[in-house]
C-alpha cells in the first residue's frame, strides 16, 4: 500500500502578543491510500490545527507534510489550492456551504473550478445519491442541518478526491441525523475507494475507522490500528 | 483561467446579494448623474458659444470708445466702412402716462444692427420699423413692471418718443445684465435731441462691421495697438466669444467640483458598503480557497461584481444626468446672453460609464484586497491576522486612490495647484471628521456611563462593537451637513455684504451727472422733500499723462514696463476733499487735507492703483485735466473697500486744487420709504432731465434676486450631495441590518420589550445624527469664517438656521432610517425573523 499522507516532525507555533503558543509538537505519522483514519483528542489538543496543516490550509512552523506525493512546503498557496482541488475533499462540522449558492451550485463548484464539462450532471447524480434530488435548487438557508451536511458530503465527493478530510462531521447534528450522515459518508467512501481522515471526539465513530491517532496537548499519545484497540 | 466560470460565480453570488448590491449602486448613481449632467451642460455651453459666436456680438467685429472718436480713430473707423453705429449711455427715463421713472441704458442705434442673430420684439415688426417710424424699443420686463403698451410714450431727456414695441432680446445681452439697467433702443438721430450727452456723462460709441470674409486675427493684430493709443478698442466676435467661454468655464469648474463632491460621497458609500460586504464574504472566500480556488480567482469573482455594479451604476447615472441637463437651460436662462440648444454628445456619456467603473473599483479596492489575503484556514477558525504583504498592498492601493483622485480633479479644474488644494481640502475635511469620530468613540469608551440604564448602555455599546459603522456614518452625515451649511452661511455673507448701505445713516438714493450750476437746485429739491443731503461729491475726469516722468505714449510701446496697460487709456473720475470716508484707510504716507494749486499737488491713490501703476509714496504722476497738465506726487496710499455701495475713488485730490476745474457732482440722500424715493426721482427727472438717479434699494432687490437664483443652482448641486449622503446613510445602516436583527432578536428572546429595543436603536442613531450634523455645522462655521475673513473680507455673523433646521432635521432623518432597520424585528416573532434572515 502507498502512503497518501506523510507527516514528519510537524510543529505549529502561534504568536499571541509577545508570547509564543505551541499548538502542535513533533507530530509524525502516515496514512495509507484507501485507509480510514481518525484523529481523536480533547478540546484544545490540536486536532483542527493538524487537519489544517495536513490539508495544506496552513503552513507548519516545523516539519513536513507530504500529500499525494507532494511536499507541501515546496508549494505556494495557489499550488496548494490546485492540489486540494484535484485530490482533496472536505466535510466540516458547520457544513461550510456557500450561502449564496444553491445546493446544486455548491456541489458543482469543485468540478467547475477544474473546468469539467459534466459538472452539473455529476452534481445532480451525487445529490440524488445523498437523497436530495428534489432539493437541488434550494439555498443552504432553506435546508435543515442534516440536509446541509448531506450537500456537503456530495460536494466532498464531487471531484473524486483521493483523500477526504472530515472535521467533526456530526458535531452539529442530532444523533439520528448524525448516524445517517456517517452511514452515507462511509458508503460513498467505500464505493469510491477514498482515503478518509476524520477528526472526532466521538470514540464510537472513531472505532469505525481502521486507524486511530490520539492527541493530547499538541502531542501524539497513541497511533494504533482499530483492530488492536 | 476559466473566465466564464468567474463571471458565473460573480453572477450567482450577486443574485443572492442583490438588495445589498443595489444600494452600492445607488451610491454611485447620483454622483455620476451630477458629473455627467454638468459635463454635458458645460460642453453644450462651449459649443453654443462657439456656434453662436457671431450672433453673440451681432457683427463680425466692432470698434468701441468711451469718448467721441478723435481724428485718427475716426479715420480708421471710416476707412473700414462701418455698417452700423451706436452711442449708449445710462440715464433716467420717465413714462409720463404712468407717472414712473427708471434708470435705463439708452442705446441710440443707426443702421441695420444686428447683422447676425435677431432683434426680438413684440410686435415682431417693431424690430424692423422702429428706425423709420422713430419709436423706442423698451425692455419687455420694464414694460410689464410699468404696465406699458406699444404706443405709450417714453421721455428721454428733452425728447418724448412713442414706444414702438417691447424688446425681448438683442445679441450679446443677458437678462441679468438688463435687470440692473434695462435697455431702451432708439434711432440714433434722436440722441442729440435728448441733450443727455453733456460733459461728464458716461457714454460709449460703438461701430459695427459686417465683413464675413475679413481676416479677423490679422485685423486685430494690425489695428488694436493703433486704436488703443487713440483710446479706442477693436473687438472681434471670436475674441468676445472666447472671453465669454472662459467666464462660463469658471462657473462650470465650480459646478463640476460640487458634482465631484457628490461623487466622492458616493464613493465613501461604496467603500463602506463593500467593506462590510467583503467582511461577510470572508468565510465564503475561505471555503472557495479550501475547495481549490486560487487567490486570483477569488479576488476576480468580487472584482467582477463590483465592476459590474460600477458599469451599471455609471450607465443609470449617465442616463439620469442626460435627463437632468435638460433642466439647466431653464434654470440658467436668465444668466445666458444666448439661447442654449442642448445636444447629447458621446464623450460625457462614455466618461460617465467609465467614471462609474473606475470610481467603484478604486474605492472598493481596499476591501477587495482582503479577498486576496484570506487564508483557507478561516474555514476552521477566525485568524484575523494581516500579513506584512497585505499592509504593503494597502499602502499601494491608497497611493493609487489619491493619485487617481488628483488626476480627476485636475481634469475637472485644469490647474495643478487648484486640484492639489481641492484634494488637500477634501482630505483635511475627511481627516477632521474621521479623527473627531474616532476621538468621540474613544471618549465614549473611556467615560462609559457604567451606572446608566440598560437601554443607554446598550445603545452606546453599539457605537464601538465589531462591524460598527460609527465612523462611516459620522463622516457621511458630517460631510453632507458641512456642505449644505457652508453654502447657507456663504449665501448669508454675500447677502449681508449686499445689504450694507441699507442702514438709516447711509445713502440709498444717489444722483449722478449733476452739473455744477444744478447743485444748488438739486439740494433744494432734496430739502423740499424733507430729505437730507448725505453726500455732495464733486467729480473731475482726467487721464494719465505720465508716470514717474515716463509718458503714457512711451509706456505703451515699452514692453518691459511693469505698468498695467488699462491705466494708460483710462478716464479717471477723481474727487477732492479734506477727509477720509468710512470705507478708506491710509496704508502708507500721509493724508493731505488741503493745499494751494501752486505747490506740487499731494494726491492719495488706492492700493490697487499703486500696484497696477507700480508707484509708491513720493512718486510723480502727471494728469491731463481737460488739456491742462497737473503735476502731482503720491502723498498717501489708501485701502478702499470697493464693495460698499457708495462712491469710491482710486485718486483723491486735496481740497483747494480742483475747485475750478470742469466738474460735475454726485449727491446722495436717504429716502426712508419707497414712495418718497419715487416722488423725489420723478421730481428730479422732470426738473433735470440730464441727472440720473441710482436707487440702491432697487439695486439691492436686483442683487438679492440674482443671489437667490445663484443659490438655487448651488442648492440644486448640494441636493445631489445630500441625497447621496442619505443613500450612503441608508446603505451603511442596511449593511449592518442582519447583525442588528440578530442582536435585537436575541435581546427579545432574553425578554427585552419592543419599547426597550426601540429605545436602544433610537438612542444610538439619535446620538450619531446629532453628533454628525453638529460636527458638520461647526466645521461649516469655521470654513465660512475663513471664507468671510480671507475671501469676502467681511465680518461674519453666523445665522442660527442650521442649528434650528439642519441639526434637528438631519438627526431626525438618521433616526428614521435607523429605526426602519429594525421595523421587521418589532413586528414579528423572533423565530420568524431568524428563519427569514438565516
Amino acid at each position: 500500500m502507498t502512503k497518501i499522507l506523510k507527516i514528519n516532525g510537524l510543529g505549529k507555533t502561534y504568536s499571541s502578543g509577545s508570547k509564543q503558543l505551541t499548538v502542535l509538537q513533533n507530530i509524525s505519522f502516515d496514512v495509507q491510500r484507501g485507509q480510514t483514519f481518525s484523529i481523536v483528542g480533547p478540546s484544545g489538543s490540536g486536532k483542527t490545527t493538524l487537519l489544517g496543516l495536513a490539508a495544506g490550509l496552513d503552513t507548519p512552523s516545523a516539519g513536513t507534510v507530504e500529500l499525494c506525493g507532494y511536499d507541501l512546503n515546496t508549494l505556494n498557496e495557489d499550488e496548494r489550492a490546485q492540489l486540494r482541488n484535484k485530490n482533496v475533499g472536505f466535510i466540516f462540522q458547520d457544513f461550510q456551504l456557500l450561502p449564496t449558492l444553491t445546493a446544486l451550485e455548491n456541489v458543482s463548484v469543485p468540478l467547475e473550478l477544474q473546468g469539467a464539462k459534466n459538472a452539473v450532471a455529476r452534481a445532480k447524480e451525487l445529490l440524488q445519491k445523498v437523497g436530495l434530488a428534489n432539493r437541488i435548487h434550494h439555498y443552504p438557508s432553506q435546508l435543515s442541518g442534516g440536509e446541509q451536511q448531506r450537500v456537503a458530503v456530495a460536494r466532498a465527493f464531487s471531484n473524486n478526491p483521493a483523500i477526504l478530510f472530515a472535521d467533526e462531521p456530526t458535531g452539529n447534528l442530532d444523533e439520528e441525523t448524525g448516524s445517517k450522515v456517517i452511514q452515507l459518508l462511509f458508503d460513498l467512501n467505500e464505493e469510491a475507494g477514498t482515503t478518509l481522515v476524520m477528526i472526532t471526539h466521538d470514540l464510537d465513530l472513531a472505532a469505525k475507522t481502521q486507524q486511530i491517532l490520539r492527541l493530547k496537548g499538541g502531542k501524539i499519545l497513541t497511533n494504533e490500528a482499530t483492530v488492536n484497540i | 483561467m476559466n473566465l466564464s466560470w468567474l463571471f458565473k460565480m460573480a453572477w450567482r453570488d450577486a443574485k443572492a446579494s442583490r438588495a445589498r448590491l443595489l444600494l452600492f449602486m445607488a451610491s454611485i448613481i447620483l454622483g455620476i448623474a451630477a458629473v455627467v449632467s454638468i459635463q454635458l451642460f458645460s460642453q453644450n455651453l462651449t459649443d453654443n458659444i462657439q456656434r453662436q459666436s457671431k450672433s453673440l456680438m451681432g457683427a463680425d467685429f466692432l470698434i468701441d470708445t468711451d469718448q467721441v472718436p478723435n481724428e485718427r480713430a475716426q479715420a480708421i473707423i471710416d476707412s473700414l466702412k462701418p455698417d452700423a453705429s451706436e452711442v449708449n449711455f445710462v440715464s433716467m427715463v420717465a413714462f409720463p402716462k404712468k407717472n414712473g421713472t427708471k434708470l435705463v441704458r439708452v442705446r441710440g442705434l443707426q443702421g441695420d444692427f444686428p447683422f447676425y442673430g435677431d432683434l426680438e420684439t413684440q410686435p415682431v415688426q417693431a424690430a424692423f420699423n422702429y428706425q423709420t417710424s422713430g419709436g423706442a424699443l423698451v425692455d419687455a420686463t420694464l414694460m410689464l413692471q410699468y404696465n406699458l403698451n406699444a404706443g405709450d410714450s417714453i421721455k428721454i431727456g428733452e425728447i418724448t418718443l412713442p414706444i414702438a414695441g417691447a424688446l425681448n432680446a438683442i445679441p450679446g445681452n443677458s437678462a441679468v445684465a438688463s435687470s440692473v439697467a434695462p435697455m431702451v433702443i432708439i434711432p440714433s438721430r434722436f440722441v442729440a435731441g435728448t441733450e443727455l450727452l453733456q460733459f461728464g456723462s458716461r457714454k460709449e460709441y460703438q461701430f459695427y462691421y459686417k465683413q464675413p470674409n475679413a481676416d479677423l486675427i490679422a485685423l486685430e493684430e494690425k489695428l488694436q495697438p493703433i486704436l488703443e493709443a487713440e483710446n479706442a478698442d477693436l473687438d472681434t466676435h471670436t475674441s468676445t466669444s472666447s472671453r465669454l467661454g472662459r467666464r462660463y468655464e469658471n462657473v462650470g469648474s465650480f459646478l463640476n467640483l460640487t458634482a465631484f463632491i457628490a461623487l466622492l460621497l458616493g464613493c465613501v458609500g461604496i467603500a463602506s458598503s463593500v467593506n462590510i460586504y467583503i467582511k461577510e464574504k470572508i468565510k465564503a472566500i475561505a471555503i472557495l480557497k479550501c475547495l481549490g480556488a486560487s487567490r486570483k480567482q477569488s479576488f476576480l469573482i468580487f472584482l467582477i461584481q463590483i465592476a459590474g455594479i460600477g458599469i451599471l451604476g455609471g450607465l443609470i447615472g449617465t442616463l439620469i444626468g442626460v435627463g437632468l441637463q435638460q433642466l439647466f437651460p431653464i434654470v440658467l436662462k436668465e444668466f445666458l446672453p444666448f439661447d442654449l440648444t442642448i445636444t447629447i454628445t458621446a464623450q460625457p456619456i462614455i466618461m460617465g460609464v467609465l467614471l462609474g467603473l473606475v470610481m467603484s473599483i478604486l474605492f472598493a479596492l481596499l476591501p477587495l484586497l482582503r479577498t486576496w489575503y484570506v487564508s483557507p484556514l478561516e474555514v476552521l477558525r477566525f485568524s484575523g491576522e494581516t500579513s506584512k504583504q497585505a499592509h504593503k498592498a494597502r499602502f499601494v492601493a491608497i497611493a493609487v486612490i489619491v493619485l487617481f483622485l488628483y488626476a480627476i480633479s485636475y481634469w475637472l479644474l485644469r490647474d495643478f495647484l487648484f486640484a492639489l488644494a481641492f484634494i488637500g481640502g477634501v482630505f483635511i475635511t475627511f481627516g477632521i471628521l474621521t479623527s473627531i469620530a474616532t476621538f468621540t468613540m474613544h471618549l465614549v469608551k473611556k467615560y462609559f456611563p457604567k451606572g446608566a440604564g440598560f437601554t443607554t448602555r446598550q445603545s452606546l455599546l453599539n457605537l464601538f462593537r465589531p462591524n460598527n459603522q460609527t465612523i462611516v456614518l459620522l463622516v457621511a452625515i458630517g460631510l453632507g451637513t458641512f456642505l449644505i451649511s457652508t453654502l447657507h452661511f456663504t449665501k448669508y455673507i454675500l447677502m449681508d455684504k449686499a445689504a450694507l448701505g441699507q442702514t438709516a445713516e447711509s445713502a440709498n438714493l444717489i444722483t449722478i451727472d449733476v452739473q455744477p450750476d444744478q447743485v444748488g437746485e438739486v439740494v433744494s429739491t432734496f430739502k423740499a422733500n424733507n430729505l437730507p443731503v448725505l453726500d455732495n461729491i464733486p467729480l473731475v475726469t482726467m487721464r494719465l499723462h505720465s508716470i514717474k516722468n515716463e509718458s503714457v505714449n512711451e509706456l505703451r510701446t515699452d514692453s518691459t514696463s511693469m505698468i498695467k496697460s488699462w491705466l494708460l487709456n483710462h478716464e479717471f473720475r477723481t474727487t477732492y476733499r479734506n477727509k477720509l470716508t468710512d470705507s478708506e484707510e491710509i496704508l502708507a504716507g500721509q493724508w493731505v487735507t488741503e493745499q494751494s494749486a501752486d505747490e506740487t499737488i499731494q494726491i492719495s491713490i488706492s492700493e490697487n492703483l499703486a500696484e497696477d501703476a507700480n508707484v509708491t509714496v513720493g512718486d510723480a504722476m502727471v494728469f491731463n485735466v481737460q488739456g491742462v497738465l497737473m503735476q502731482t506726487e503720491v502723498a498717501s496710499i489708501r485701502k478702499v473697500d470697493w464693495t460698499t455701495l457708495q462712491p469710491n475713488f482710486s485718486v483723491v485730490f486735496p481740497a483747494g486744487v480742483l475747485e475750478s476745474a470742469p466738474q460735475f457732482h454726485v449727491l446722495a440722500t436717504y429716502a426712508p420709504t419707497e414712495e418718497r424715493s419715487a416722488n423725489l426721482q420723478r421730481e428730479l427727472v422732470t426738473k433735470f432731465p440730464n441727472v440720473s438717479v441710482i436707487d440702491l434699494r432697487q439695486m439691492f432687490a436686483v442683487v438679492e434676486d440674482i443671489l437667490n437664483k445663484v443659490s438655487w443652482i448651488i442648492n440644486f448641486m448640494a441636493f445631489f450631495s445630500i441625497l447621496t449622503g442619505i443613500i450612503v446613510l441608508i446603505g451603511s445602516v442596511r449593511t449592518s441590518k442582519y447583525q442588528r436583527i440578530k442582536e435585537s432578536v436575541l435581546l427579545r428572546t432574553l425578554g427585552a420589550k419592543n419599547k426597550q429595543i426601540l429605545s436602544i436603536t433610537a438612542l444610538e442613531y439619535l446620538f450619531l445624527g446629532i453628533l454628525g450634523s453638529l460636527l458638520g455645522i461647526l466645521l461649516a462655521l469655521v470654513s465660512s469664517l475663513l471664507l468671510a475673513l480671507f475671501v469676502f473680507e467681511e465680518p461674519f455673523t453666523p445665522s442660527i438656521l442650521p442649528f434650528l433646521v439642519f441639526l434637528p432635521g438631519i438627526s431626525l432623518l438618521v433616526l428614521v432610517i435607523g429605526l426602519s432597520n429594525i421595523r421587521g424585528v418589532l413586528m414579528s416573532s423572533p423565530l420568524e425573523v431568524l428563519r427569514k434572515n438565516g
